[in-house]
C-alpha cells in the first residue's frame, strides 16, 4: 500500500469515527437525561406528589398537586391565545397574503421565536402584571401564548402550504368561496399536520421557566380562579432545586420527570398523529 | 357552423394578458348546446387559459386581466356571482384531484357546500351512474377516494362535477395521466354525457377531438385559426396551417 493510500485509509476512517461518536453523543444526552430523571425522580416520586400540597419547610413529605394544575391552567390558557391566533394568521399567510405581507408576517414571527423566553415574560409582566398589581395566572398563561403563536403559525403555514393546489381549484370549481374551499378542503387535508404542529408548540412552551417566574410567580397554595399567583411545574423545580432541603432536591427530581413524561408523552402522541392515516399525494 | 344551433356560450373578442404578456388575441367563439366542442392546438397556444375563462377560474390566479365578453345563455358571466357561475360551469382538470375524503362525500361536496335541497344519497348514486363509475364503488362509497386507480379516479371527478347538475362541463385535458384503456372510458363517457349538459374539452390529443367531438377549434400562439364542425376541421382544413398541425408537420 502507497503512503498516500494509507493516509487516505486513515483519514477516512477517523472521520468517520468522529461522525458516529458525535452522532451517538447527541443521542446519549437524551438518554442520559432520561436515565438520570428516573434514577433520581422515580425514587421520590409517589402518589403523595400528585395529591397533596408543598409541605412547610422542614417537614418531610408533601406533594405538587397546586403546581400541577397550576401547570395545566397556564397551558390552556397559553393555548387559548396561542393556537387561534397562530392558526388564523396561518390561513391568512397561506391563502390570502403574498409577496411583502407574507414576508414581513413570516419575517415577524421568525424573530418573535427567537425573542429570549425571559424577554417575553417582562413583556406580559408589564402588559399584565403592573396594571394588576399583582402575578396571576392570566399573565402567566399570556406569557407563554405569546411564545406559542410564532410555533403554531409557522408550521400550519408549512402544513396548509403543502396541500397540493389542485385540491383548492377542485373546490372552486364546484363554486365553494374561498372561505367554503379552506374549511372543507383545506384545512382538513392539513389537520393533521396541524394538530401535531399544536401539540409541538405545546411540549415547547410546558417546559418554559423564565416567562413564569415574575408573571405567574409562584404559590405554595392552590390558586384558585385566574388572577392569583399559581405554582407550575418548572417554577417549582427551579425553587426546589436552588434550595438547601435534602428533600426538596427529591421532590424536584421527582417533578423534573413528571414535566418530561408529559413532554415526551406529547412529543409521541404528536408524531403518530402524523404518520397515521391516508396523506394527501403530492404531485 | 349552422346557424340553427343553439349557443349555450358565446365568446366575443376575448384577449387574456398575464401581467403585461398577452397569450389570448380577439378569441370570438360560440359554444354549442348538447354538444362536444374540443379545443386543440400545441402546447402553450392558450387552450387551457381560454377554458379556464369560461368558468372565470382564471382569476385565481393572481396579476392576469382579461378584455372581451363571455355569455353564459346569454347573460355576462362577469356579471354574475362567481360561486353561482361555477356550480352552473363544472370543471375537470388535468390530474384527478379527489378530495382527501370517502367517495361518497367527494360526489357529495358540491350539493352540501352549496345547499342543495336534494336528496344526498340519491344525487350521489345518479351521478356516479352517470359517470360510469357506480357498479365498481358502490360497495366501497366510504372508502377513501385515493383507493380508486387513476381513471377511477378521474370519472370520480366528473362524477362530483356532475353532482351539481351543470348547464356545462369544461374538461382540460382530462386523459392525459391515464392509459388507454382508462382514456377510452372516459371519451366513452362523454359522447353519453353530451344529453346532459354542454362539454368544452381541451386536449394535445388530435385522434382524441376528432373521436369525441362535434365541432374542434384550433388555437396557435393564442389565435383562434380555425373553428368548424370536427369532420370538416380534420378532413378539408381551410387554413394551411390547421393543415400543417393536424398531419403532425409540428406540434
Amino acid at each position: 500500500m502507497s503512503p498516500g493510500l494509507r493516509w487516505r485509509k486513515f483519514v477516512s476512517g477517523f472521520m468517520l469515527t468522529m461522525t458516529g461518536v458525535c452522532a451517538a453523543v447527541a443521542v446519549s444526552v437524551l438518554f442520559f437525561i432520561l436515565g438520570y430523571l428516573v434514577y433520581h425522580g422515580g425514587t421520590s416520586i409517589s402518589w403523595n406528589f400528585f395529591t397533596k400540597l408543598p409541605a412547610p419547610v422542614g417537614e418531610a413529605g408533601g406533594g405538587m398537586a397546586n403546581a400541577i394544575v397550576g401547570s395545566a391552567k397556564l397551558l390552556l390558557l397559553a393555548s387559548l391565545i396561542g393556537v387561534p391566533i397562530g392558526f388564523f394568521g396561518a390561513i391568512y399567510l397561506a391563502e390570502f397574503s403574498g409577496g411583502t405581507v407574507a414576508f414581513i408576517v413570516r419575517y415577524a414571527a421568525d424573530l418573535l421565536n427567537g425573542v429570549p423566553s425571559i424577554v417575553i415574560g417582562i413583556f406580559a409582566y408589564s402588559l399584565v402584571v403592573l396594571p394588576f398589581k399583582h402575578f396571576s395566572t392570566l399573565a402567566g398563561g399570556c406569557a407563554l401564548g405569546l411564545m406559542m403563536i410564532p410555533i403554531t403559525l409557522r408550521s400550519t403555514e408549512e402544513f396548509l402550504r403543502a396541500v397540493p393546489g389542485t385540491l383548492r381549484e377542485g373546490a372552486m370549481a364546484l363554486g365553494a368561496s374561498k372561505w367554503k374551499t379552506i374549511g372543507t378542503v383545506i384545512v382538513p387535508a392539513a389537520y393533521r399536520g396541524i394538530l401535531t404542529a399544536v401539540l409541538l408548540a405545546f411540549a415547547r412552551v410546558a417546559g418554559e421557566t423564565a416567562p413564569l417566574l415574575f408573571t405567574a410567580f409562584g404559590n405554595r397554595f392552590w390558586s384558585p380562579g385566574w388572577n392569583q399567583p399559581t405554582a407550575s411545574l418548572p417554577v417549582m423545580i427551579f425553587t426546589y432545586a436552588i434550595a438547601p432541603y435534602e428533600d426538596w432536591h427529591r421532590q424536584a427530581w421527582a417533578a423534573g420527570l413528571v414535566l418530561l413524561g408529559l413532554i415526551l408523552v406529547i412529543n409521541i402522541v404528536a408524531r403518530a398523529i402524523l404518520s397515521r392515516g391516508i396523506a394527501v399525494p403530492r404531485s | 357552423m349552422p346557424a340553427a344551433l343553439s349557443m349555450r356560450m358565446t365568446i366575443s373578442k376575448v384577449n387574456f394578458f398575464y401581467g403585461s404578456k398577452q397569450t389570448l388575441f380577439d378569441i370570438s367563439m360560440g359554444i354549442a348546446t348538447n354538444k362536444v366542442t374540443a379545443l386543440i392546438g400545441p402546447s402553450g397556444c392558450g387552450k387551457s387559459t381560454l377554458l379556464r375563462t369560461f368558468n372565470r377560474m382564471h382569476e385565481t390566479v393572481r396579476n392576469t386581466r382579461l378584455e372581451g365578453e363571455i355569455l353564459l345563455d346569454g347573460q355576462n358571466i362577469f356579471a354574475q356571482d362567481v360561486t353561482a357561475l361555477r356550480r352552473r360551469i363544472g370543471m375537470v382538470f388535468q390530474r384527478p384531484n379527489p378530495f382527501p375524503k370517502s367517495i361518497f362525500d367527494n360526489v357529495a361536496y358540491g350539493l352540501r357546500i352549496n345547499g342543495s335541497k336534494l336528496p344526498i344519497a340519491e344525487a350521489v348514486e345518479k351521478s356516479l351512474r352517470h359517470a360510469a363509475l357506480w357498479d365498481e364503488v358502490k360497495d366501497h362509497l366510504h372508502k377513501s377516494a385515493y383507493e380508486l386507480s387513476g381513471g377511477q379516479q378521474q370519472r370520480l371527478c366528473i362524477a362530483r362535477a356532475l353532482a351539481v347538475e351543470p348547464e356545462v362541463l369544461l374538461l382540460d385535458e382530462p386523459c392525459s395521466a391515464l392509459d388507454p384503456i382508462s382514456t377510452a372510458k372516459i371519451e366513452e363517457l362523454l359522447v353519453q354525457l353530451k344529453d346532459l349538459c354542454t362539454i368544452t374539452i381541451v386536449t394535445h390529443n388530435m385522434q382524441q377531438a376528432a373521436r369525441v367531438s362535434d365541432f374542434t377549434a384550433f388555437l396557435l400562439i393564442g389565435q383562434l385559426i380555425e373553428f368548424s364542425p370536427t369532420p370538416q376541421l380534420f378532413t378539408t382544413p381551410a387554413d394551411p396551417r390547421t393543415e400543417a398541425y393536424i398531419t403532425g408537420r409540428f406540434g
